[in-house]
C-alpha cells in the first residue's frame, strides 16, 4: 500500500474537466485506489465520487492505492496534480 | 397560464419565443417494484449506451463548432455515463429492493448530490448541474423522451435560469438564443455583461420565474422596460410586435448614424468611444462608428497563459491596435488585475478583502518589472498612432506621482536606446475611487485627462459588492451621491482645462447619456454595440434644456426618484 498527500492547487477546484482527467488515469491502473478528504473517503476510479468530494483550492487530499501496480498509479497521480490538470 | 412578472431590463430589445430553461432539477419518476431486476438492469445498460451516443453526437457537433471548452464538459458528461462504480451502485439498488431503473437511479444520484449541499465553493456548488443534466439525460432515455438538450431546440430560445455562470454560457448556442430571463442578477453580473455584448435582449431580477415556466411555454420579453410575458395572449404579442417593428425601424435610423458626428441639438460636440479588450474587437468598434477606444483592457493580454507577456509581444498588440484606429485616439489602461482577475502565474496570497486589496496600480507599483515591460510596451507603441496611457485605481497623489515618475524613467531609457517615441502622450487616470473623486481638482493640475470608472466608483462609494446577489439592489447607478461625484468631478476637470470621459457601464444607460453630456463630459465610452444607440441619444437632446432636468436630480434623496424622473423626461426612440 502507497500513499501520497497533497495539496490541490487547481484554481478552480476538482471541477468536471480535472476530475475527468483524474478518474481516466485512475481507472489505467489494477490497484484499488482511494482519496481521503476530511476524514471521508472517495473512489479515485468514480467520476460521480470525485465530484461529490468538493475539493477546492488548498484542499488536502491523501490518495491511497493498493495493489500490483501501486507505485505507478500513485506516481502517474501525483504528476497530474504537479501540472494542475493542465489549466 | 398568462403571466406577467418585472425584472431588471439589462440588455435591450425585445424577443418574442419559448422557454428553455437551463439546469432543470432532477425529474420526477414513479417508484415501481420489479421482479426481474436481470431484466430492469439490462434496460439500464443499454440505456447507458444510447445516452453515450447522444453525448457523443453532441461532441462532434461542437468540435466542428470549434467550441472546444464545452467538448471538455460533454467528455466528462460522457465519463459520468461511464462510470462503472456509480451504475454499480444502481444496479445494487435495482436488484436489493426490486425496484425500477429510473427510481434506484434517481435515488442514487440524490445521495450523491446531497454532498454538493454542503460546498461553501460557490463554483463547485453549481457543478452539480453536470450530474443533473447526466442523470436527466439516462431519465429521458429510460421513459422514453426525446432528448432535448439546449442545442436541439428551435431557433427562437429564450434561455430562463436561476443564473448562469460563465461556464453555462458557454453551452449555450447563441446563433438560436433571442432572449435571456434570469432570477437572480444585476445590471453588472456576467449573464448581463455577455448579453449586451452578444447584442441578446435580457431581463434579470425575474423573482420566481424558475418555478413559474415550463418548458416550452411561450414568453414575450423587453429587455429596455425589464417586463416578462409567459404565455402572453394575442393582444399582448400584437402589442410587442409592433414594438418590435418601431424597434426595427429605429435600428435602421441607427445605422444612418455610423458615419455622422455626436452632436448635440444645440450643437455641443461630443466622442463616444467603446471599450475593448482585445484586438479583435476593433472591428466591431469601426462597423459601428466608435470615434476611438475609450478603455482598452490590457488585462486580457495577461490571461490564459502560463508567464508575463513579453515587451515585444505587447508592443505588437498595441502597435496592432492603434494601427487599426488609424489617428483615433487609443486609451490604453495599463495592467488592472487583484480583486476577482487572479493571473495563475502572479501568486498573490489569499486576502479577506481583494476588492479593497492588492490590485491594479498597487500591484504595478510593488512590481517594477511586470509596469516597466508594459510603460515601455506602450511608449514603443505610441508613434504608430494616437496613443494614451491610463492608470487604474489611484486613490492618492503620491500613488499617480510614483507611476508617473515611472513613466519618465522609461521614457529616458527609450531615448538613451534611440528608440523613436512620442513624447507627448497623453497621461490619465481611472476615476474609480471615492478618495480620488474627493480630491479630482488636485488630481487634475497632475493629468492630461480623467476617465470616470462607474462600476467600482458605485461599488466603492457605496459600500455595495456587485457581484453579491443579497445586496445586488443596492448596486445602483442612478444613486444621488454617484451622480453628485461625476457632476463635481467633471466641474473640476474643466476648471484645469482637462478633458474628462465615461467608462463604466453607466455610460451606456441611454437614460444617463443625456444627463452627462448636460454635465459636460467630453466622452462616453461604452461597449461597441450601445455607440449608435447613445450617439442617437445626444444628437436627440439639447444640453442646454437638459441642464434643468440636471439641477433638479442632483437634489432628489432617491435612486428611484431619480431614475422615474428620467424615465419620463428623456426621450428614448
Amino acid at each position: 500500500m502507497v500513499s501520497l498527500g497533497l495539496i490541490l492547487d487547481n484554481k478552480s477546484g476538482l471541477h468536471a474537466r480535472p476530475a475527468n482527467l483524474f478518474t481516466k488515469e485512475a481507472a489505467k491502473y489494477r490497484s484499488s485506489i482511494k482519496v481521503f478528504k476530511g476524514g471521508k473517503e472517495y473512489n479515485a476510479k468514480s467520476i460521480f465520487s470525485v465530484l461529490s468530494m468538493g475539493a477546492t483550492q488548498g484542499t488536502e487530499l491523501t490518495i491511497v492505492a493498493d495493489g500490483e501496480d501501486e507505485e505507478l498509479a500513485i506516481k502517474a497521480l501525483k504528476d497530474l496534480f504537479e501540472q494542475n490538470f493542465g489549466e | 397560464m398568462n403571466m406577467n412578472m418585472r425584472g431588471i431590463g439589462v440588455s435591450p430589445g425585445i424577443a418574442n419565443g419559448y422557454v428553455v430553461k437551463k439546469s432543470e432539477p432532477l425529474r420526477i419518476v414513479e417508484k415501481k417494484v420489479v421482479v426481474d431486476s436481470e431484466a430492469e438492469t439490462k434496460k439500464l445498460n443499454n440505456t447507458r449506451e444510447k445516452g453515450i451516443e447522444q453525448i457523443e453526437k453532441t461532441i462532434f457537433r461542437l468540435m466542428q463548432d470549434n467550441r472546444a471548452e464545452e467538448v471538455q464538459i460533454f467528455e466528462a458528461h460522457k465519463a459520468l455515463v461511464n462510470d462503472d462504480v456509480f451504475f454499480g451502485e444502481v444496479e445494487q439498488k435495482i436488484k436489493t429492493e426490486n425496484v425500477n431503473a429510473e427510481w434506484a437511479l434517481k435515488k442514487t444520484t440524490e445521495q450523491y448530490l446531497k454532498s454538493f449541499e454542503s460546498f461553501e465553493d460557490e463554483y463547485l456548488k453549481e457543478r452539480e448541474v453536470d450530474i443533473i443534466d447526466v442523470t436527466n439525460r439516462i431519465l429521458n432515455i429510460l421513459i422514453g423522451i426525446e432528448e432535448s438538450n439546449l442545442f436541439d431546440l428551435s431557433d427562437h430560445m429564450v434561455i430562463v435560469a436561476k443564473d448562469l455562470a460563465p461556464s453555462d454560457f458557454a453551452q449555450i448556442d447563441l446563433s438560436k438564443t433571442i432572449g435571456f430571463v434570469i432570477e437572480k442578477g444585476s445590471r453588472t453580473s456576467h449573464v448581463s455583461i455577455m448579453a449586451r455584448s452578444f447584442g441578446v435582449p435580457a431581463v434579470v431580477g425575474v423573482g420566481e420565474i424558475f418555478t413559474k415556466a415550463k418548458n416550452g411555454d411561450a414568453v414575450l420579453l423587453d429587455g429596455e422596460e425589464g417586463s416578462v410575458i409567459l404565455n402572453p395572449t394575442k393582444s399582448e404579442i400584437d402589442a410587442y410586435q409592433m414594438k418590435q417593428t418601431r424597434l426595427r425601424e429605429f435600428n435602421i435610423q441607427l445605422k444612418v448614424l455610423k458615419n455622422c458626428r455626436t452632436l448635440s441639438k444645440d450643437g455641443l460636440k461630443f466622442k463616444i468611444a467603446a471599450n475593448i479588450g482585445a484586438p479583435k474587437d476593433i472591428d466591431d468598434v469601426l462597423e459601428n462608428g466608435g470615434e476611438g477606444i475609450g478603455l482598452y483592457r490590457t488585462e486580457f493580454l495577461y490571461w490564459d497563459r502560463d508567464s508575463f507577456p513579453s515587451e515585444e509581444e505587447q508592443f505588437t498588440v498595441y502597435k496592432t491596435v492603434v494601427e487599426k484606429m488609424d489617428g483615433k485616439p487609443v486609451v490604453i489602461r495599463t495592467l488592472d488585475i487583484g480583486g476577482d482577475k487572479k493571473l495563475p502565474y502572479l501568486d498573490i496570497p489569499l486576502e479577506d478583502n481583494p476588492f479593497l486589496g492588492y490590485r491594479a496600480i498597487r500591484i504595478c507599483l510593488g512590481n517594477k518589472q511586470i509596469f516597466n515591460t508594459q510603460l515601455r510596451a506602450l511608449m514603443r507603441a505610441s508613434k504608430y498612432g494616437n496613443l494614451k496611457i491610463m492608470f487604474p485605481m489611484v486613490s492618492s497623489i503620491e500613488e499617480l506621482r510614483a507611476a508617473k515618475a515611472e513613466l519618465k524613467s522609461v521614457t529616458d531609457e527609450l531615448k538613451r536606446e534611440k528608440i523613436e517615441i512620442n513624447e507627448k502622450v497623453e497621461v490619465g487616470m481611472m476615476v474609480e475611487v471615492p478618495a480620488a473623486a474627493i480630491i479630482a481638482d488636485l488630481f487634475a493640475k497632475e493629468v492630461d485627462f480623467f476617465s470616470i470608472g462607474t462600476n467600482d466608483l458605485i461599488q466603492y462609494t457605496t459600500a455595495v459588492d456587485r457581484g453579491n446577489p443579497k445586496i445586488a439592489h443596492l448596486y445602483n447607478q442612478f444613486h444621488p451621491a454617484v451622480l453628485r461625484l461625476i457632476q463635481r468631478i467633471i466641474e473640476v476637470a474643466h476648471k484645469e482645462k482637462i478633458w474628462v470621459g465615461i467608462c463604466g457601464e453607466a455610460a451606456a444607460e441611454p437614460k444617463l447619456a443625456p444627463i452627462f453630456a448636460a454635465m459636460g463630459v467630453d466622452e462616453l465610452s461604452v461597449n461597441p454595440k450601445s455607440i449608435l444607440k447613445i450617439r442617437w441619444m445626444l444628437n436627440n437632446s439639447s444640453c442646454h434644456e437638459m441642464e434643468e432636468v440636471v439641477a433638479k436630480i442632483l437634489n432628489m434623496p432617491t435612486a428611484e426618484e431619480i431614475e422615474n424622473y428620467l424615465q419620463d423626461k428623456v426621450k428614448i426612440m
